[in-house]
């Protein structure tokens, strides 16, 4: 996806199987269900507390959207990876669901 | 038998950012006394909502969350100005959030209905002009 690490960059090496893109929270937290990654052109603190309710390991903000400092703050402290995007929310899903990442389970 | 423990929120109606602290605290908590990452996540989300919504719709209002072995009961109450029609609050897509808190990534109007679906009991105490009183409990199999 051409992404930039915004933090996290110590736990790329783990594997997730799964994704959803939205700029929902309401929908994330009223729909998905185990997806490990979220695909988001939202940037605000909620994102990062969607994720960590949804116990998800990492955010990838697209159109190149880079969150605040005290967000990334509040990733790193829940161990949440964060990546930006040039791509457009329709082509970074492409690619990742082109890579393997189902969208298992979640309704959307 | 060990004893119920109970934890205590403010939840600031002015700042739209730090909303979920609370949500996000009982969710570490939780996790240092072992329950089950189903029955945290589903504790978790349905606070993180009702906080939201007391940001969002009421101005802030207090949380207080009791833990025991068995069950937890998240209590979430407000000043705000009540649900006129609370079966209509409920239905999935139903809200009255304004477009600005819809930029921000809420107001789908799942909330309420999220809070009930993730909850083993939910009662909605509402009155105009004086406040909502929300009293969820989820049950932990042993
Ligand atoms: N604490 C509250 N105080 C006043 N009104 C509320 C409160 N919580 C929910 N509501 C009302 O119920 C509606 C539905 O709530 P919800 O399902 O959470 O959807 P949303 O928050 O996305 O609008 C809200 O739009 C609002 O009108
Ligand atoms: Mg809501």
């Amino acid at each position: 996806m051409n992404a930039n690490v915004i933090c996290g960059a110590d736990s790329l090496d783990k594997d997730v199987y799964s994704a959803c893109g939205s700029d929902m929270m309401s929908d994330v937290l009223a729909f998905v269900k185990d997806q490990a990654v979220l695909l988001t052109g939202l940037v605000n603190s909620q994102v990062i507390r969607t994720a960590q309710m949804m116990d998800m390991q990492c955010i990838v903000f697209v159109r190149n959207k880079i969150p605040a400092e005290d967000m990334i703050t509040l990733a790193k402290n829940s161990g949440l990876v964060l990546l930006a995007t040039p791509l457009r929310m329709y082509e970074a899903c492409g690619i990742l669901y082109s890579k393997g990442l189902t969208g298992s389970k979640c309704n959307e | 038998m060990s004893e119920t423990i109970q934890f205590h929120y403010d939840v600031d109606g002015e700042n739209f950012t730090s909303a979920g602290e609370a949500s996000v605290q009982i969710k570490q908590k939780l996790r240092q006394l072992g329950f089950t990452p189903d029955i945290i996540r589903r504790v978790s989300i349905a606070m993180y909502e009702g906080e939201i919504n007391m940001v969002i719709h009421a101005g802030g209002g207090v949380a207080d969350v009791f833990v025991d072995p068995e069950s937890i009961k998240i209590i979430l109450e407000d000043h705000g100005p009540g649900i006129s029609d609370i079966s209509l609050a409920m239905q999935e897509g139903f809200s009255t959030a304004t477009d600005t808190v819809r930029s921000l990534g809420f107001g789908a109007g799942m909330g309420l209905p999220n809070m009930k679906r993730y909850t083993d009991s939910m009662e909605i105490d509402s009155e105009l002009g004086k406040g909502t009183k929300i009293t969820m409990v989820v049950n932990v199999p042993i």
